[in-house]
């Protein structure tokens, strides 16, 4: 153990023993060619007479023909939201609201596979994920919220609770329904109803969960299901019969939604943008730490607004985990979304995939080594290799930016101080990790990160009664848990 | 001895912390891997070929060892193409009938020894069981290590008492079993892990299959992540060796899924990985047959030694 | 003042001592960087005293003493803001009169004048007693199903910039600084311009009462020139804004979507009212941090 030898030959990863091929099925899901509005309850064509087409980032093949909202189909959501809200939602006992959110989750369950599937076929993320985490996650949200119905009043300590009205709600592409539930859910549980517009390159399982809505059989309009673009987005931000908008995308999109939304009167949440510190102590449990590490910027190819993107490693233990983390990489699989031992899947779209390819020449520009695994990737559909960056610095793009990407950029440090100083010197604060087996110091850091969700020895962890949100320029509001309700409730 | 070995003598700073629940999150998803098809079939027979077919009852009978040593020449016949086992594991008394059985086959005859399994002996008394069962003929040594002392912090004890033993293997390997069931914590585990490479392991191993819980994945891992780092130390491969509770072809292929995605290639070979059961050698041949037949199959039509 | 009128009337010997009115950023008492003032007049026209018109450059000053208390100020305990703000109240009883007089000099009746000292000190003594709870009212274990421990609690939003209720120069002050600064954060205020004795006075009490300075700064001056600059500084997080003027309001939430500020518009006029004090008060200006730990052997 003491003696170093000079140079060992790494690890052998390849050749021999491989796993084949194990696809998902697709044979159970259920697609239709072409998908209408959800609104009022039922599918019904858009007046603006347009549609556009969905396809599988890992294929670029086209899946199905998606409506696209136009402002007259925005106002016939909102409008038919209002009436289910005046007629029927908010007038109902809170009970029975409740047992219509349960049900919903409980037909999630039901149809959890043919969800993960459709997914990832939309959305290019590993089925093992959509699988075990997105679809489960969904289902679970909608649970934990229909149990809040009828118990309101013991949210909001010393004051009377009353909902908001028609919530206008906008998703990201990164986790689809599971972003779905998230809005939904709530804003359901206090009595609120909902037009939820989802990203253009995943529109699939928020059609389902109509689906799945009309068959819990819930009263028209409480749910409204409108897909399109940018400027659908907008239309129902600016909808004047919205009470309550709640959007998770990128900071940009949030600062202009934030600002439409100035002087309205209008309440709002915002999940925005993060590039988050995930921060190894020499003392840590350091292949546990790897894991984290490994998990917190390659989940879901790096699509995730709390990524840990910047790693901090203190500095006697850099060369060490910096060859633990190639080592993993190599054992990371590659490939199709649909196959059970995906790791990572598909970018999600040709325009992410070009942003990431921006920011892995900025890196090399900027003097950052840059490694990459050493999988291959198919030829069509929008993929990039798992990446680190060492010899960064603070100052760095790929610091300081968020890429959206499989891609880490590797720090070093040597005291506390500089590291705490280093994690929040960034106009975000969504998340953040510390890896430490020092008790005290573990409290000291979580304590002193400006950050809504920091991870202490683990990493990317979600759960419905944990409420996630951001500091600063990362968002304002919480989503999920007793602090997630908040927003869906005005105190009188 | 001692002026030699006391300078490497472990410390137990040199051990990273273990945390259990990032340890049972990797695990669980190495445990998600899909083994299908070719891949399965390779996976089964490869497995086949690292077990250590064992029988550590005090009823053995030297009949039963000699039928247990033709079953690992010859898992099942029938199928042609399936690879005789390892090693053949008795106590060291049954040693020479397993020798003389095996003789010319290439499968090893290992002695358990050092008062297997608890350990509870005079360290003279352990090395010459080793010497016995070595000069009795058996090419490989499962030692066990002092948990008493190791519990006790007595680390120094244990590791001059496993530098002892390997002294006294000579030319046969040893795998020293850290009898992970009663170690408590993964922390224990590795540092049990650095400690018995340091002092001389060629292999180590998990368990007795007397204690529960014997092997697990969790434990496994934990030992291989260990292996790993004194690889990169020193430069030395140290074999792995889970023992007991492996009853099934699946939860052997998952073993074999931790050691690829842990160690690598390198060790995906009887050389460096062995699986010391018993009942999982009609597991792995049940599912090789179904794999080439694509029916079912029943134990009723298999050896049971 | 007292002694101003009198040597008008010419009936004392005695030249009286008159105060100037400053600004109050970190901890000391500086005159605005711009060299203006206007003259406040009470009632009856008489020229009481020469208020600064702060500028764009001293809330800059302001909110960088601020960022810099904002820390150790936040890590103080519980306890101890709660005392601060316990001693903030004692030292406001303790110069009722100087208050009292004042805010009849501001215009009102004495009795007014009386409630409205008491409704302050009450309102102190009310969050004071918040110091310690509302974390505890307000946080959360959350029961997650993997093998977590999961734990949420409020922190501090950070520095605040405050246009403070015009129609009440004292209570309405008070109501917004104290929730504020109970709850970790700091702040720079902008005084009720028609009132801005009773706030540099206020701020004197804060001088004397423990608490650190830069922690609250309060700045002299008009909305109109001050609310854009007060709502779109980059180093600010938060922005409470009092009054129901509807332009204001749109600059103050268009500029906090420059850095993602938290607006807060009060637009009640009414702030003597219990209702006006409320643990939500405080929960506006704070943040949801949520850690989770495994639990294992």
């Amino acid at each position: 153990m003491k003696k170093t030898k000079k140079s060992v030959t790494p690890l052998n990863f390849t050749g021999g023993w491989d796993y084949a091929p194990a696809p998902e099925s697709k044979d159970h899901v259920q697609l239709k060619d072409r998908y209408d509005l959800f609104i009022n309850g039922a599918f019904v064509k858009p007046l603006s007479g347009k549609w556009f087409d969905t396809i599988n980032p890992a294929t670029e093949k086209r899946i199905a023909a998606v409506a696209e909202a136009g402002e007259k189909d925005v106002n016939s959501a909102v409008t038919s939201a209002r009436k289910a809200y005046d007629g029927v939602w908010g007038k109902m006992p809170a009970k029975e609201r409740g047992k219509y959110i349960y049900r919903i989750a409980r037909i999630m369950q039901e149809r959890a596979r043919e969800l993960s599937v459709i997914e990832s076929m939309d959305g290019g993320k590993p089925i093992r994920e959509s699988r075990d985490i997105d679809v489960p996650l969904a289902a679970a949200h909608f649970f934990y919220y229909a149990g809040w119905a009828d118990k309101l009043a013991y949210a909001l300590p010393g004051a009377t609770p009353r909902s908001v009205g028609v919530t206008g709600q906008i998703i990201p592409w990164n986790f689809p329904l599971l972003m779905a539930a998230w809005k939904i859910a709530p804003a359901l549980a206090a009595g609120n109803t909902v037009v939820l517009k989802p990203a253009e390159t995943t529109p699939l399982t928020a059609l389902k969960l109509a689906e799945i809505i009309q068959e819990a059989d819930l009263p028209p309009g409480v749910v409204n299901i409108i897909t399109g673009a940018g400027t659908t987005g907008a239309a129902l931000v600016n909808h004047p019969g919205v009470n309550k908008v709640a959007f998770t995308g990128s900071t940009d999109v949030g600062k202009i939604i934030q600002k439409a939304l100035a002087g309205t009167g209008k309440r709002y949440t915002l999940e925005l943008g993060g590039k988050a510190a995930n921060i190894i102590f020499e003392d840590a449990a350091i292949d546990q730490a790897v894991e984290g590490i490994i998990n917190g910027i390659f989940f879901n190819q790096g699509h995730v607004c709390c990524a840990g993107s910047r790693l901090f490693v203190q500095e006697s233990v850099m060369k060490t985990v910096v060859r633990k983390l190639k080592d993993r990489l190599e054992t990371l699989v590659v490939g199709d979304p649909l196959d059970k031992n995906t790791d990572i899947g598909a970018i999600n779209s040709r325009m992410q995939l070009e942003k990431i390819k921006k920011y892995l020449k900025i890196g090399v520009n900027e003097g950052g080594e840059m490694y990459q695994a050493a999988c291959s990737v198919p030829s069509k559909g929008f993929w990039c290799k798992p990446t680190l960056f060492t010899n960064v610095s603070q100052s760095s793009r790929i610091v300081q930016e968020e890429i959206f990407g499989p891609v880490l950029a590797i720090q070093s440090f040597r005291t506390l101080e500089e590291v705490i100083e280093k994690a929040n010197n960034i106009p975000y604060g969504l998340s953040g990790g510390v890896w430490t087996d020092k008790g005290s110091r573990i409290f000291k850091v979580t304590g002193e990160l400006r950050a809504g969700v920091v991870w202490a020895n683990t990493y990317n962890k979600f759960d419905p009664t944990s409420p996630f949100g951001g500091y600063k320029e990362s968002g304002v509001g919480r989503e999920g848990g007793l602090h997630g309700l908040m927003p869906y409730l005005q105190h009188v | 001895m001692r002026e030699t070995r006391s300078a490497l003598r472990y410390s137990v700073t040199e051990s990273p912390a273990i945390d259990q629940v990032g340890v049972d999150e990797r695990v669980s998803r190495m445990t998600k891997r899909s083994i299908k098809k070719e891949s399965k079939l390779q996976a089964l027979k490869l497995a086949m070929s690292m077990l250590d077919l064992t029988t550590l009852e005090a009823k053995d009978t030297p009949g039963k060892v000699r039928q247990l040593c033709i079953k690992a020449m010859h898992p099942h016949d029938l199928l042609p193409g399936i690879p005789a086992v390892a090693a053949v594991c008795v106590y060291p008394n049954l040693v020479r009938v397993a020798k003389e059985t095996l003789e010319g086959s290439g499968v090893k005859v290992a002695a358990v020894a050092t008062a297997f399994p608890s350990g509870m002996s005079t360290r003279k008394m352990k090395l010459e069981e080793t010497r016995w069962a070595v000069g009795e003929g058996a090419d490989e040594i499962d030692m066990v290590i002092s948990r008493g002392q190791f519990l006790a912090g007595e680390y120094n004890f244990v590791f001059d008492e496993i530098a002892a033993v390997k002294e006294a293997c000579g030319a046969a390997h040893l795998k020293v079993i850290l009898e992970t069931g009663e170690l408590s914590t993964l922390d224990n585990v590795r540092r049990a892990s650095d400690l018995a490479m340091n002092a001389g392991a060629d292999f180590i191993k998990t368990s007795t299959g007397k204690i529960q819980p014997a092997a697990t994945l969790p434990v496994t891992l934990v030992m291989l992540e260990a292996i790993r780092d004194y690889y990169y130390t020193t430069g030395k491969m140290i074999g792995m060796k889970p023992a007991g509770g492996i009853a099934t072809a699946k939860l052997a292929l998952q073993y074999l899924v931790m050691v690829r995605e842990t160690l690598g290639q390198d060790w995906l070979n009887p050389d460096w990985f062995r699986f010391g059961a018993s009942s999982l050698a009609n597991d792995l041949l049940m599912q090789i047959v179904k794999e080439h037949t694509g029916v079912y199959q029943s134990i009723d039509y298999f050896s049971k030694d | 003042m007292e002694t101003s009128k009198k040597n008008k009337a010419g009936s004392a010997a005695r030249i009286g001592v008159l105060k100037t009115y400053k600004l109050y950023v970190d901890g000391k008492f500086p005159r605005t960087e711009s060299g203006r003032y206007f003259i406040f007049k009470d009632t009856k026209g008489t020229a009481l005293a020469n208020i600064c018109v702060a500028s764009r450059k001293d809330f800059r000053d302001a909110v960088v003493a601020a960022r810099k208390a904002q820390p150790s100020w936040a890590a103080r305990s519980a306890y101890n803001k709660g005392q601060i703000l316990y001693r903030i109240a004692e030292m406001l009883e303790d110069r009722r009169p100087q208050f009292v007089a004042e805010l009849q000099q501001q215009g009102l009746a004495a009795k007014a004048a009386e409630e409205e000292v008491s409704v302050a000190v009450d309102r102190l003594v009310y969050y004071a007693g918040w110091s310690d709870k509302y974390q505890q009212v307000f946080s959360a274990v959350n029961p997650v199903e993997s093998s977590h421990f999961n734990f949420s609690l409020p922190e501090p939003t950070g520095v605040v910039s405050m246009i403070a209720p015009e129609e009440s120069g004292l209570v309405g002050l008070v109501s917004v600084i104290a929730p504020a600064i109970v709850g970790g954060n700091v702040v720079v205020v902008l005084a009720s311009e028609q009132y801005p004795l009773t706030a540099i006075t206020f701020s004197e009490v804060l001088h004397t009462s423990d608490l650190p300075g830069g922690v609250v700064n309060i700045l002299t001056g008009t909305r109109k020139e001050l609310v854009g600059h007060f709502t779109n500084h980059m180093d600010v997080n938060a922005t409470v804004y009092c009054g129901s003027e509807a332009g204001h309001i749109k600059t103050v939430e268009e500029n906090s979507a420059l850095n993602v500020k938290r607006p807060f518009v009060y637009t009640t006029d009414n702030w003597k009212s219990e209702e006006m004090q409320s643990p939500y008060r405080i929960m506006d200006l704070q943040e949801i941090k949520t850690t989770w730990h495994p639990i294992g052997k």
